[in-house]
């Protein structure tokens, strides 16, 4: 039924830290090994080793490179890219067919591949890219949450979390109930800002993504600042060494910004 | 977003077919009984097998053709759904509208009801066929207040540039076919010169800061794969945007042309009603698969576009 659950009893979700992600791979490979072997299968690959390899992936990892305001430096974040299970999502209502759906128990959003027609329609109302296409089974493909991992009783508890999730070697990747307030997913949102991809879409997303930390350094980069001279007897040491060093020729400058006229300590 | 030629072909065929059944539904109500078996008998066969070609075309792009008979189920919420029910909910009214217009059935008082119930209801399927495009918030060019006038006006006025040369066929044309199809063409050209202006200068709401969370300093500087994958392949298509403008210009030439004929039709000889027909459906064509081209998915913003 694609009309949308009025509530769900649990909201799960995933919560993406881009201050930690290093942009290794790991959830994308360790999400393509599981789900082309679980409930999603196939995940096919066309023409895989050739010179044109194109295949469907359910977590894709873009890299961003950001200049921060009042900033001439810039940096790179590392941003995984999934389905966002919301909470009024698009596509499960444009679905003629019923095969997608949100389930009303715990949110998560799945595609029903008996009855996927593969029209497509789902992919062109989904903002975030979530949903690929099949071309060798016909259906549409998307992020299940690892819901054939995180209720599975022949697992031991710690691994009952998706396959992203537990192949993060930072932890950049939480997996969790945000519908509660008080569980470890919504606190992490709310004391480090987590935010929505896309908000003005309206389809609430339920993953969050937690914004990168404030550099620490305001120096501009690549200069290392010398420490300010104290008097002490080693300031005195190296200031006697450098002058001793230092020939009556100039000599070129190694560092730009070092006019101490005296050693690094 | 990829111009999918089955995708077109429907959208086009279906819309001439529908526009011509309702008119044909109207004649009825208008005239009563039609005065010649043979041309009620062959307009309504082109018209519903423009629409079945359409339909069927349609299917070319499912990944399981044989499963789309589920798309009749969700109509409660999916616009695509309510398409296919109205499209067929229409087949069984216009068959026995045919019926009683036409003649084989004798029954005069309901070629009125029925021809109305005809009209509205290819009315109807049209219409929820631009709602599917008018529904989806991730491409603001579809998005858009004239897209569904602009699909109801074409399928009007490619179903009149058909309904005046079928009529000198069997010797039946009249001056308001050419008075409909004019009026209809003048509407089209209107409503694509308003259509295609205001999304020339509407403000890009969407941006890549937006869909990353970033702030505006972002930009793209790698990207997720070794080789295109299917979002880019279905909705990154800029192939066409090359052509637009000139494009653009042929959609308004073979309109104009549409118009001239239609005219000279009327004047001359009622047999210049084909290039009528001709000059309206190549304009068609062009301009759907323009509408899709010059489509741009918000999800290009993951991608590199900084602006949607």
């Amino acid at each position: 039924m694609t009309s949308l659950p009025a509530t769900t009893g649990k909201k799960l979700g995933l919560v993406i830290d881009l201050d930690i992600c290093v942009g290794c791979q790991a959830c994308a490979t360790s999400c393509k090994e599981w789900n082309g072997q679980g409930v999603s299968a196939p995940l096919s690959d066309d023409n895989a080793r050739g010179p044109q390899p194109m295949g469907t992936w359910l977590n894709r990892i873009h890299g961003y490179e950001v200049q921060e305001e009042g900033r001439d430096d810039s940096r790179i974040v590392h941003f995984p890219r999934s389905c966002l299970h919301c909470e009024t999502p698009a596509c499960v209502t444009v679905c003629p067919t019923g095969a997608s759906y949100k389930r009303a128990e715990d949110g998560i959003v799945l595609v029903n591949p008996e009855t996927c027609i593969g029209c497509k329609l789902c992919s062109w109302a989904c903002p975030y890219g979530a949903r690929e296409y099949d071309y060798a089974s016909g259906v549409m493909k998307k992020c299940t949450l690892c819901v054939d991992r995180i209720y599975n009783e022949n697992f031991v508890p710690e691994d009952r979390v998706p396959a992203c999730v537990k192949a993060c070697p930072t932890g950049a990747r939480s997996f969790g109930d945000l519908g509660d307030p008080n569980s470890d997913v919504s606190t992490l949102v709310a004391e480090r800002g987590g935010y929505d991809l896309f908000p003005e879409m309206g389809y609430k997303p339920t993953n969050k993504y937690l914004p990168p930390r404030p550099r620490r350094d305001k120096a501009i980069a690549g200069i290392e600042p010398l420490p300010a001279q104290d008097g002490s007897a080693l300031d005195r040491l190296f200031a006697w060494a450098d002058k001793l060093m230092t020939s009556s020729r100039a000599t070129a400058s190694v560092n730009p910004a070092d006019v101490s006229d005296r050693l690094e300590g | 977003m990829n111009p999918a030629y089955s995708v077109i072909l429907f959208t086009t065929s279906s819309g001439a077919g529908y526009g011509l059944l309702a008119l044909l539904g109207l004649v009825g109500v208008q005239h009563g009984q039609a005065s010649s078996l043979a041309f009620a008998l062959v307009a309504l066969f082109i018209a519903l097998a423009l629409i079945t070609v359409g339909l069927l075309s349609s299917t070319f792009h499912l990944g399981h053709p044989e499963r789309a008979w589920r798309a009749f189920s969700q109509w409660r919420s999916s616009w695509l759904s309510r398409e296919g029910v109205a499209a067929v909910v229409t087949y069984p009214v216009a068959l026995a509208f045919g019926l009683v217009w036409s003649g084989l059935v004798d029954w005069p008082s309901l070629i009125g009801p029925l021809g109305w119930a005809t009209a509205i209801m290819s009315g109807v399927t049209v219409f929820c066929t631009g709602k599917i495009y008018s529904s989806l918030k991730t491409i603001p060019q579809w998005h858009h207040g004239l897209t569904v006038p602009v699909y109801l006006v074409f399928g009007l006025a490619t179903g009149a540039a058909l309904l005046a040369p079928i009529a000198t066929l069997f010797g039946r044309f009249q001056w308001f076919q050419i008075v409909l199809a004019v009026v209809a063409l003048v509407a089209v050209l209107i409503l694509k010169f308003a259509y295609w202006h205001s999304i020339d200068n509407a403000p890009r709401k969407h941006s890549m800061a937006a869909a990353t969370g970033l702030g505006p300093g972002v930009r793209q500087w790698e990207v997720p794969h070794t080789n295109i994958n299917f979002i880019q392949k279905e909705m990154g298509y800029a192939v066409a945007r090359r052509h637009a403008q000139k494009l653009r210009r042929l959609v308004f030439l073979l309109l104009a042309m549409a118009i001239v004929f239609a005219v000279l039709a009327a004047l001359l000889s009622p047999w210049l009603s084909f290039g009528l027909a001709v000059a309206a459906l190549a304009a068609a064509v062009i301009e759907r698969w323009l509408f899709f081209a010059e489509a741009v998915h918000v999800v290009n913003l993951y991608y590199g576009l900084a602006n949607a």
